[in-house]
């Protein structure tokens, strides 16, 4: 399934897993900080509704 | 209508929703057809061998980590001159974004610079510049954590987003000013000939644009988020003094 890298296989390998790794990291922090945001400010709006 | 039309909160959130889940899809279509092309069917280069690969991935990086920075200095002074919240805004969620690139163009180049250059890191000018704008990127953020009052904070992030600027492009320059160092010119320009095969020309072309289409999806979800933020302290801060 993987290519055949050679010698270089170990570098390459690893600059897709660092890189890979703050991607999915960045969007899965956005998300998750978008998700509690939504969340904080339905709780707000809700308080001042009472 | 006028584009600052978009700089009300409400029109904005409406387009936005709209768009995200478009760009989402578009954006993760361009990354892996981009990639998985680069990675398992481009052939090795001659000289370089398979670390020609890593190409995929720093140069969309970079070019973003740069391109980042310009875009959040064109928002910085929207908000100086039209103090638009929104723009102000859209640059505080663009600004972990570039960080993650710069990143990912430093880790990147590390290791692609250690089989062809026999190093992990030199105090080449375009290095160091890289270096440089990932601390200001650094400072930006621990500025906009630092200060309270929003409006305070929005102008003195975009007094330093202005500062940066200079270091921005001198990471895009610092190879046609210092004619030293150890990296190569730019791969892509859009007035010669591309130096490279088209074979790894077409799938980095995909990549570039699947990294410019993340960066909208997610500067849209993290203005959305920084919007929805600042709202809410005003719906607190009003109900305190009820």
């Amino acid at each position: 399934m993987i290519p055949d890298l050679g010698k270089y296989a170990s570098d390459v390998l690893s600059a897709y897993v660092i890189a890979l790794l703050l991607l999915g990291g960045l969007v899965v922090i956005s998300l998750r900080q978008s998700a509690k945001a939504r969340k904080i400010l339905e709780d707000a709006e809700r308080k001042t509704r009472k | 209508m006028s584009i600052w039309e978009y700089a009300n909160p409400v029109k904005f959130m409406a387009l936005s929703g709209r768009v995200l889940p478009f760009a989402t899809l578009l954006s993760a279509s361009l990354l892996l057809t981009g990639l998985v092309w680069g990675f398992f069917f481009t052939a090795d280069d001659y000289k370089q061998g398979s670390t020609v690969k890593i190409i995929f991935l720093h140069v969309p990086a970079a070019l973003m980590a740069i391109n980042i920075w310009l875009m959040m200095l064109v928002a910085s002074l929207v908000w100086l001159v039209r103090r638009h919240h929104v723009s102000a805004l859209a640059a505080r969620a663009a600004a972990p974004i570039g960080i993650t690139m710069t990143l990912i163009a430093l880790f990147t180049g590390a290791i692609w610079g250690k089989p062809m250059w026999g190093t992990y890191w030199a105090w080449d000018p375009r290095l160091t510049s890289f270096m440089i704008l990932f601390v200001f990127y650094l400072g930006y953020l621990a500025l906009w954590q630092a200060v309270e009052d929003d409006d305070t904070a929005a102008d003195l992030t975009s007094i330093l987003c202005m500062v940066g600027s200079v270091f921005a492009l001198l990471s895009r320059y610092a190879v046609n000013l210092w004619n030293q160092g150890l990296h190569q010119g730019a791969t892509l320009t859009a007035t010669k000939e591309s130096p490279i095969d088209g074979s790894y020309y077409y799938p980095l072309l995909i990549c570039i644009v699947g990294f410019i289409t993340l960066f909208i999806t997610l500067v849209l979800l993290r203005t959305r988020m920084h919007i929805r933020l600042r709202r809410s302290r005003a719906v607190l801060a009003r109900e305190a003094t009820r």
